[in-house]
């Protein structure tokens, strides 16, 4: 974490910033910004790719298994992008990222592990409505 | 007890008042407000993907529900969505750039990166709602939903046809597709062609119906239309409340509440809020609109 204060002359009069406020200075601010623009267009060609696969994939002759995994791979991708540069979360310390990111994947994963199996007892409700 | 006596906040819990996490308390908090709010996309999203499969072609494929697109008339599959998609990774990139802007305790900058994030975020909500207007409104041609009756799969087996969903050919109205159930996930699965005197049977029997509610949905099966509803309202809501908060704090920016503070941590906050909305509708568009 960067706890570099800079020195506006228009808070000179506030109170100490509180240290787990971030600041950075002039050149740390362009090559962030430099950062946050890259991203941009590393998610918008995701996006593209992902809206021209879905118009186009029967023409291209690749089958529906493949498209579908496609998209959940272009899908992680993208969500890794945003939570580790958007939300910051890569250069958060270790302790934060293993408890935002185990929990939930744990929990997702368990989830989707019912769904998938449980999902037999559909079958059977599907006869007894009929 | 003595102990309580020399409890003070320096040494609260051991810690020497220091975060493990290097994190303050607000920015913490939201942390955990957002996994638990991930959780219960992963399941609104997981079911939606689980009855998808099972239910096959009766299932609505989105590209042949939301074809419109504003002041153009025609068939345009996923292009407004995706429109949609980008205005919100668009309002994402401002909403850092505000973010970035209050390292540097750069007020105007802050302003004008919310103020852009504030209207992408309103532009969304609108295109939703348009959205929701056409899914609700439906098409001229409607569907037919049919009646109790049974019928022959080319293979042998016999389908019910209760509550199916049978869509016009064309509109000419001459010919009516009757999907059934195919294997989980084959998009491509045919459909039994309805003429002549099956035609007039399966439209005397069943009832013609236009855009979709919670009970009907002219598209395919009316859990579609539930889901539809559902995911993409609760997300809205999401959606709603990060422009009610963003607004809040964007007040506060321009009344200086945050340069007179000395950073501008708030922005870094309500900032994890809406890349998290960006980040559900990264999912809902793939797995609503592309799968």
């Amino acid at each position: 974490m960067e706890h570099s204060h800079n020195t506006h002359d228009s808070h000179a009069h506030a109170p100490e910033p509180y240290k787990y406020a971030a600041h950075h200075s002039e050149e740390e601010g362009k090559k962030t910004r430099r950062m946050i623009w890259n991203m941009f267009w590393v998610l918008l060609a995701i996006t593209t790719v992902e809206v021209t696969l879905g118009l186009f994939w029967r023409k291209l002759e690749i089958s529906w298994a493949a498209v579908k995994m496609t998209f959940i791979i272009l899908t992680v991708a993208k969500a890794y992008f945003i939570v580790a540069y958007y939300m910051h979360l890569k250069h958060e310390r270790k302790a934060l990222k293993n408890t935002i990111i185990i929990p939930f994947v744990l929990f997702a994963l368990y989830l989707l592990y019912h769904i998938f199996t449980e999902g037999v007892y559909s079958e059977m409700m599907d006869k007894w409505f009929f | 007890m003595s102990n309580t006596a020399t409890m003070d906040s320096k040494t609260a819990w051991g810690g020497n008042n220091e975060s493990p996490y290097g994190a303050s308390y607000g920015k913490l908090m939201m942390w955990f407000f957002l996994i638990s709010d991930a959780l219960s996309f992963t399941g609104f999203l997981s079911a939606y993907g689980f009855y998808r499969h099972y239910y096959g072609s009766l299932w609505p494929s989105a590209e042949n529900v939301f074809t419109h697109f504003p002041f153009m008339h025609g068939n345009h599959p996923l292009l407004y969505v995706a429109l949609m998609t980008f205005i919100l990774i668009m309002s994402s990139v401002t909403m850092v750039l505000a973010v970035e802007a209050g390292h540097r305790m750069d007020k105007k900058g802050v302003t004008i990166w919310l103020g852009w994030t504030l209207l992408g975020g309103a532009i969304f909500l609108g295109s939703q709602a348009w959205e929701w207007y056409h899914f609700i409104h439906g098409t001229e041609l409607g569907a037919i939903e049919l009646g109790r009756g049974t019928f022959a799969l080319p293979n042998g087996t016999v389908e019910h046809t209760y509550g199916v969903i049978a869509r016009w050919a064309d509109d000419s109205k001459q010919v009516l597709l009757l999907p059934w159930r195919e294997i989980a996930g084959d998009i491509t699965s045919p459909y039994i062609q309805l003429t002549g005197q099956a035609l007039t049977e399966a439209v005397a029997n069943g009832k013609e119906i236009y855009g979709a509610n919670l009970t009907h949905n002219e598209y395919g099966h009316p859990l579609f239309g539930d889901f539809f509803f559902f995911i993409t309202g609760f997300h809205g809501t999401h959606v709603f409340s990060g422009v009610v908060i963003n607004f809040i704090v964007f007040i506060n920016v321009i009344m200086g509440t945050y340069q007179k503070r000395g950073y501008y941590e708030m922005v870094e906050k309500v900032g994890l809020y809406w890349h998290f909305v960006d980040l559900v509708w990264v999912f809902v568009f793939t797995f609503f609109y592309l799968v």
